[in-house]
């Protein structure tokens, strides 16, 4: 679909102040990497950070407070679950593009977009977190003499937290994946420069930089989140030192 | 809302376009998303589900259950179909290496854990009332996995609808994704009207599974029904894998 002619440089644009690894489209050009970095890598990934950051973060806090009171009042868990599956189910460019027609093509519908993603996930866990506290340890709160507040905030988050951050994790990777859809709605993310790779050619340094760019964002994530985790639950570690499970 | 009115137009005109006379109908792309999925999913059954359920029966190798999960997760889309039409060219194959190697994940960790959390007591019992192996596999093991096994399969038909329109970005022709990527002769009505077939698509083929799944699971699990509550990072991500 895509033919190149055999003469011409592979990709036009850049051909004017392009080496002859960019003209021919080799494997990889550290030379192009080097001279668009500020200009067109890491605004991208800068651009996709903010995405996954603020999609995470405000997921977070809808999810928390939906799990706090489904925690409450039981009856609340099946409806929610069953509204988060439904947009969890929704392909992510069929949502972006459904959520272009009333929010428009611009940050919010990405954002509402990749927030919808990370409730299920989110909430589940904390749920699961909150309910899995034992009883005894309630009873136990409850005859030191703590409010039901203070055993929330004391007792049963922290208790959570493994549960929690563990669908942190997930929610992260899964935003950082899936914002580099972003781009056909909101010019924004790394997923602009793997479009532009597409388009010209395909122009593999520029493919291969952005995909390492994204994964190596995930991983990066991930691997902050069980640090955060480590230094949070100081327990688990001494438990597990202990050799007990 | 105008633009919803007229999605729905263009829905109703099976996605004809005034004008446009020779853009394929919209039943005709949405079975061919289908069958791209469904090809998608049965090899990445055929492949994930004996690795899992293997896995899980020996209960070895969580540390491959989590990781295969988590990396497949790690992945984008986009990526890993850009990355096949660079270097491979994007045919109909590559498409379906694409849906494989992101669909196979999703199975094989849960089908790990789905079989590897089945309750030793029970095992136990059966190995001491003469089973086999294989009958405690097949008789014990997997009819109490079903739930968890199904929770994997339909992670990933899902993932495998949104891939297959996902290709359509990165130049594979044949599936709804099409319109959504060529608004130039679609309009915004087509892309949206499109957008709303995917969605259609994703919920029918999860709810299908999901009725298919309460079918098999055996009559003693299903009062207790949908999820079980996950304990540990692998299986909180078994219960919940990505489509990007």
């Amino acid at each position: 679909m895509r033919l190149l002619a055999a003469t011409g440089p592979v990709i036009p644009e850049y051909a004017k102040h392009s080496t002859r690894c960019v003209v021919d489209n080799h494997l990889f050009c550290w030379g192009w990497v080097s001279s668009n970095w500020s200009s067109v890598l890491w605004p991208a990934t800068r651009q996709h950070v903010y995405l996954a950051l603020i999609a995470v973060s405000i997921g977070f806090v809808i999810a928390m407070g939906l799990a706090l009171v489904a925690h409450r009042y039981r009856w609340l868990e099946q409806p929610t679950i069953l509204v988060t599956t439904f947009l969890y189910t929704i392909p992510s460019l069929a949502l972006f593009e459904l959520l272009v027609a009333p929010v428009g093509a611009n940050l919010f519908a990405a954002e509402i977009a990749l927030i919808s993603y990370t409730l299920l996930i989110l909430f589940r866990n904390t749920l699961t977190g909150l309910r899995d506290v034992p009883e005894e340890v309630l009873d136990a709160a409850e005859g030191m003499g703590m409010t039901r507040a203070q055993a929330l905030l004391r007792v049963e988050l922290p208790l959570a937290l493994p549960a929690i951050i563990a669908g942190m994790r997930i929610a992260v990777v899964t935003t950082i994946a899936l914002a580099t859809i972003v781009y056909t709605i909101y010019d924004a993310g790394l997923g602009v420069p793997i479009h532009s790779a597409l388009g010209e050619g395909p122009f593999k340094t520029e493919l291969i930089a952005a995909a390492v760019l994204t994964i190596a964002l995930a991983i990066l994530s991930d691997g902050l989140l069980v640090l955060v985790q480590r230094a949070l639950t100081p327990w688990m570690r001494a438990r597990s030192l202990g050799g007990q499970t | 809302m105008s633009e919803f009115v007229e999605a729905f137009e263009f829905i109703g005109r099976n996605g004809a376009v005034p004008g446009e006379p020779n853009l394929p109908s919209l039943v005709h792309l949405t079975l061919e998303t289908l069958k791209v999925g469904a090809i998608g999913v049965a090899i990445s059954i055929a492949i994930g589900l004996p690795l899992g359920v293997w896995l899980g029966h020996r209960h070895r190798g969580s540390f491959v259950a989590i990781n295969v999960g988590n990396l497949g997760r790690a992945l984008p889309s986009i990526v890993v179909l850009a990355i096949g039409d660079t270097f491979l060219g994007l045919g109909l194959t590559v498409v379906e290496v694409a849906l494989v190697i992101l669909a196979v994940p999703p199975i094989v960790t849960n089908a790990y854990y789905a079989v590897d959390s089945v309750d030793p007591d029970l095992v136990d019992s059966a190995r001491g009332m003469g089973m086999s192996e294989r009958e405690v596999l097949t008789d014990v093991e997997l009819p109490l996995a079903v739930p968890g096994v199904f929770a994997g399969v339909r992670t990933a038909a899902v993932f495998v609808i949104s891939t297959t329109t996902i290709a359509s970005l990165a130049g594979f022709s044949g599936s709804l994704g099409d319109i959504i990527a060529n608004e130039t002769s679609y309009h915004f009505y087509g892309v949206l009207g499109a957008a709303i077939c995917v969605a259609g698509l994703a919920l029918a083929v999860e709810g299908a599974l999901a009725l298919l799944q309460r079918a098999l699971t055996p009559r003693g699990l299903r009062a207790g029904a949908g999820e079980r509550p996950a304990t540990t990072i692998g299986q909180l991500g078994a219960s919940a894998a990505a489509h990007t």
